[in-house]
């Protein structure tokens, strides 16, 4: 039986290897598919100026242009994906509770990631995606170094 | 320094000689007072008055019934998933409070109580709570009559909703009319009150806590150096778009509004056994004032006139602000401006004023007025406060005039069809203001300048009234599709 894999990526080389990792286990399923998602950081609670809002629709568009094309597009890219089924997206919001999202309306069951490399200091007081995820998932969540 | 001083006084002395007559003529218009029970009072006072109680009763209370909705609205709890990363209903009326909240806030209320009493501030209240009602006619309209230009931005507010609005009841010509009347209103408006005045008074406060005349503010010059700053302050932002000092500055108000109110309650706490008694002195005041000229009218006409001033319902200025939310319900952008007068006036006001009476500050003899007296009742708790307001102020001042600076642009963008020439011109112009404002102190031309802020609510709310029945419409429709079920919440983190 085929299972949906969610990876995410952010361009870095761990999400390329998470990216790679998901790809082939994937593969070793029979039919399988994977979703590559990057998330743009986004709060709606972020004040903002007159100016940014009259073209911000337009801004929004670009944002999600270019991360398709800088981010996304090379991950597939460098996948072997013969006899893949890969679907893309790009969505603004919380990165990890985005990616839930995300993995709930394709109703993954795995999802993929690389490790964000935060010192432990930065993680502790900051937080990690990562740990954020492993919080909040529904689903298991495989983290590459 | 000497000499700069000089001409400084016979620049002001030039310019009121010749601007004198104009301003008078036209403050004498648009301030046309008439006196009812004995006591003066603007007709243009009563013109937004009247608004805000019209459209409460029209929308059926809409200031209350929606305020849960709004809420909701601004929580994200309706952003659809395919919205989000769109301007968002928090960061809109966000953009709005920060043009708002200013001086009127904190300036504005101490000048209502010093002449009106305490009872002042239960009218001030009403007229607060009312006019959120206008605030939600203006936005509305503002969202559902904004126009798409060709590179994708968005353009809002009474120029596209008179002259597009109007045009789609057959009423074309009057809406050209209207709008071009509110545009140049709005540029002119812009540079005085939304701007010289601001500076003006920003100067005024940073002076008074640098030690006066005697600080290091006091010398002749200081004026112009103080103008120039600032001057050159917004000109980064709006000539050399800068963009990242105008989002530190809005980061920066709503802390400032925050902190500002945690003080306020600190007042409030350290003069715990006097509230009750400020609460009856404020509802004694408001029905049964003793020693304020005009007695109960005298009172209520002085609380609305200073919400008036602060929350700006019915001027049109916020629609231009709220008009960039992507949004196929335009009402749910004026559920959530009715939110503005509501933090603006019925909170912010509310608690400056409350901070005055309870500290007795306006009884003294010499208590200076505006930012003055209000410095006064917070100095009563926390001997440091007036450093603390004089950055509020300076704060707000800029935030006002960044939002003003941006209303005038588009008004002039409007009547010049976009030209870049012409929002050049425009900006050189409203540098030079910010210039004068603090170095000047040109009376005239801040009274013609508050009168074309108020000259703002008169094509603005003809053409509201004309197209009510678009608002209702949209209104109803909503509200009958939240009780359908049609519409529901989106799950929310």
């Amino acid at each position: 039986m085929s299972e949906l894999l969610l990876v995410g990526v952010d361009g870095s080389p761990s999400s390329l290897r998470a990216a790679t990792f998901a790809a082939a286990r994937a593969m070793a399923a029979d039919g399988g598919c994977i979703v590559v998602a990057h998330v743009i950081d986004w709060s709606p609670f972020t004040p903002t100026t007159a100016e940014d809002n009259e073209r911000r629709h337009v801004t929004r568009q670009q944002e999600i242009d270019h991360a398709m094309r800088d981010i996304v597009d090379p991950v597939v890219q460098s996948l072997t994906t013969e006899g893949l089924d890969v679907t893309t997206a790009v969505r603004h919001g919380h990165p990890a509770q985005t990616l839930v999202d995300l993995a709930t309306e394709h109703e993954a069951a795995h999802m993929v990631i690389g490790r964000t490399g935060e010192s432990r200091i930065k993680a502790r007081v900051f937080g990690s995606l990562p740990m954020s995820l492993v919080q909040i998932s529904p689903i298991p969540v495989k983290v590459l170094p | 320094m000497i000499s700069l001083r000089a001409s400084t006084s016979s620049l002001d002395e030039t310019i009121n000689e010749y601007f004198t007559p104009v301003s008078d003529a036209i403050q004498s218009v648009i301030f046309y007072s008439v006196t009812v029970a004995g006591v003066t009072f603007p007709l243009v006072v009563a013109w937004l008055f009247t608004a805000a109680i019209f459209f409460t009763l029209y929308f059926k209370f809409v200031n209350f019934r929606g305020f849960r909705h709004a809420i909701d609205l601004v929580r994200g709890q309706y952003t659809k998933p395919g919205e989000v990363g769109e301007v968002s209903h928090f960061q809109a009326l966000a953009t709005a409070v920060s043009g708002t909240v200013g001086l009127g806030n904190i300036a504005g209320v101490a000048i209502a109580i010093t002449i009106g009493g305490p009872g002042a501030t239960f009218w001030m209240i009403v007229a607060g709570l009312l006019s959120m009602s206008t605030k939600f006619a203006e936005c509305t309209l503002g969202v559902k009559y904004r126009r798409e230009n060709p590179d994708g931005s968005v353009s809002g507010g009474p120029m596209f909703y008179l002259s597009r609005g109007l045009a789609e009841q057959g009423k074309a010509g009057l809406g050209k009319v209207l709008a071009a009347a509110f545009a140049v209103f709005c540029i002119l408006g812009s540079l005085g009150g939304g701007n010289a005045f601001q500076s003006n008074q920003a100067f005024a406060q940073v002076r008074a806590v640098t030690g006066g005349d005697e600080g290091f503010l006091g010398g002749g010059a200081s004026g112009v150096v103080f103008g120039l700053v600032m001057a050159v302050m917004v000109a980064v932002v709006i000539v050399g778009g800068i963009k990242s000092i105008a989002r530190v500055t809005d980061k920066l108000v709503p802390f400032m509004a925050v902190f500002y109110l945690t003080s306020c309650l600190v007042v409030l706490a350290a003069n715990f056994s006097a509230i009750p008694g400020a609460i009856a002195d404020i509802f004694a005041g408001a029905f049964a004032p003793e020693g304020i000229a005009g007695g109960i009218v005298g009172v209520l006409i002085t609380g609305v006139q200073r919400a008036a001033f602060s929350n700006e319902a019915g001027l049109g200025s916020a629609a231009i602000a709220h008009s960039a939310v992507k949004t196929d319900r335009p009402v749910t952008e004026g559920y959530v401006s009715l939110l503005e007068p509501f933090i603006d006036t019925v909170v912010i006001c509310t608690m400056t004023a409350l901070t005055i009476v309870i500290t007795g500050a306006y009884l003294g003899d010499d208590t200076g007025d505006g930012v003055q007296l209000t410095s006064t009742a917070f100095e009563t708790v926390i001997p440091w406060f007036p450093i603390v307001l004089a950055i509020a102020v300076f704060l707000f001042a800029f935030s006002t005039m960044l939002a003003w600076s941006y209303y005038g642009a588009k008004a002039t963008a409007y009547l010049f069809n976009e030209s870049k020439v012409a929002d050049t011109v425009y900006k050189v112009i409203f540098l030079s203001f910010t210039v004068i404002g603090a170095a000047a102190s040109l009376g005239p031309i801040i009274g013609f300048s508050d009168a074309m802020i108020f000259a703002m609510s008169i094509p603005n709310l003809i053409g509201v009234y004309l197209l009510v029945r678009v608002i209702k419409r949209e209104l109803t429709g909503h509200e009958k599709d939240l009780k359908s079920g049609q519409l529901q919440k989106v799950k929310v983190h």
